[in-house]
């Protein structure tokens, strides 16, 4: 590449419906977080639904998250260094309910102007560019001061709130693609 | 500053495309909430790899047998806007096999599942940004997108990068490859340049001898100057 053509970012395509030979393929990554990392248990139940508010059985959902203390893990600094006991990162593929569940920690707050949050990124076949969202938490006192949540029009902002399904540990979010109450989105 | 949303324009496929009949349940209507990019950067933690085996970069030893088909080197450089390199990052591929069969239930095309070859790898990149796969050349397969469609052969890419906006996940396809130009999913890039830029190579360089050629596929991830004290190309 010369001058005259600048590095551009290389365009994205789909994850297509087979990701599961690769990226997709462990389940191991639905355990965000070891039993010994401190932290508030729960069970983060993601479920993404289309247009027609069917199940979409073939998404690669990916989390991201802080630890308890609000402290994003270390990214290790070498090939060979272990990977911590708590990753901040999850990876699993829905299943036939169009769900998939992460064994993780309630996240902290990262700084003053953030509540509590983890990020979600969605890949699947008909989605030429991937989705990035948040998952906030019903009911948080901290959802009033959150910077990004306040770039959301407000009657759109329950899109990104889990909330309690009622077992004491599971948490649940209803990603809608299309429709009246279609997820909210995010350009990073 | 380059407007990262300009540079794009063309490069980057719609959400919602039509002849690809899959985007329209599914690609969002409400448009995307723009994140300042002081908030982005706030997206971290990174995710930095899983445990790489000594077999994960090499797709044609991962099994008791040699898999069929045209054995093919895929390498390349990761680089960010800035053309630097992106070091120690993971990459993962996925594809079929030389028959156009995913190793995959849900794969029903009528051709024959290889016994050797799961069709699946990852790396880290190097100091330089450098990656390297040996594997099969995939072979076309038809799919129900269209009368007679049929994806041209491609290799599919994961890549993290350091930061959330990093994020990649592509294809990269082989040069001259008529399918190409009746692929929703290719066309779905608008820029004919973008559109060669998910094109592999064919490289002499990364050729070996009486084993394999080799084919160049370089990838360029967004953002720039993520650390901007570290060494420069």
């Amino acid at each position: 590449m010369s001058e005259r053509d600048p590095f551009i970012a290389s365009s994205s395509q789909t994850v297509g419906p087979f990701f599961h030979v690769g990226p997709g393929a462990s389940d191991t990554c639905g355990h965000v977080a070891g039993p010994d990392v401190p932290g508030e248990r729960l069970r983060l139940r993601i479920q993404v639904l289309d247009g027609d508010a069917a199940p979409v059985n073939d998404a690669m959902v990916e989390i991201q998250q802080a630890d308890a203390s609000g402290a994003s893990a270390a990214t290790p600094a070498a090939p060979d260094d272990p990977v911590p006991a708590f990753s901040g990162f999850g990876r699993l593929p829905t299943s036939e309910d169009g769900s998939c569940c992460f064994d993780t920690i309630r996240p902290g707050a990262a700084a003053s102007d953030q509540a509590p949050h983890v990020t979600l990124c969605l890949f699947m076949r008909g989605l030429l560019r991937h989705l990035v969202t948040r998952v906030y938490f019903e009911g948080d006192p901290a959802l009033e001061h959150d910077a990004i949540l306040a770039l959301v029009p407000a009657d759109r902002r329950g899109t990104l709130l889990a909330r309690p399904a009622g077992d004491g540990v599971t948490w649940e979010l209803v990603v809608r693609l299309q429709g009246d109450r279609e997820t909210v989105f995010f350009d990073v | 500053m380059i407007d990262r949303r300009a540079l794009e324009a063309g490069s980057q496929p719609p959400l919602l495309y039509p002849p690809y009949k899959s985007t329209v349940k599914r690609a969002p209507a409400q448009p995307l909430v723009i994140v300042p990019e002081r908030f982005a950067a706030l997206a971290a933690p990174v995710y930095g790899y899983l445990p790489i085996g000594e077999t994960d970069n090499d797709l044609t030893r991962q099994h008791a047998g040699e898999p069929q088909g045209e054995r093919i080197i895929v390498a390349g450089r990761v680089v960010d806007e800035d053309g630097r390199p992106v070091r120690h990052t993971l990459v993962e591929l996925w594809q079929c096999n030389a028959a156009g069969r995913y190793r995959h239930a849900r794969d029903n095309h009528p051709a024959p599942v290889d016994p050797h070859f799961t069709g699946a790898g990852r790396t880290i990149t190097d100091a330089e940004g450098r990656y390297r796969f040996v594997t099969i050349k995939p072979g076309a397969y038809p799919w129900g997108n269209h009368d007679n469609a049929w994806r041209p052969a491609h290799i599919h890419f994961s890549l993290f990068g350091p930061s959330l906006a990093t994020r990649l996940v592509t294809q990269m396809y082989f040069p001259s490859d008529p399918l190409c130009a009746y692929d929703p999913m290719f066309q779905s890039v608008r820029d004919p340049r973008a559109q060669q830029r998910l094109v592999s190579a064919f490289d002499l360089s990364l050729t070996e001898p009486n084993w394999a050629l080799g084919y160049r596929f370089d990838i360029v991830l967004r953002g720039r100057a993520s650390t901007p004290f570290e060494g420069r190309v």
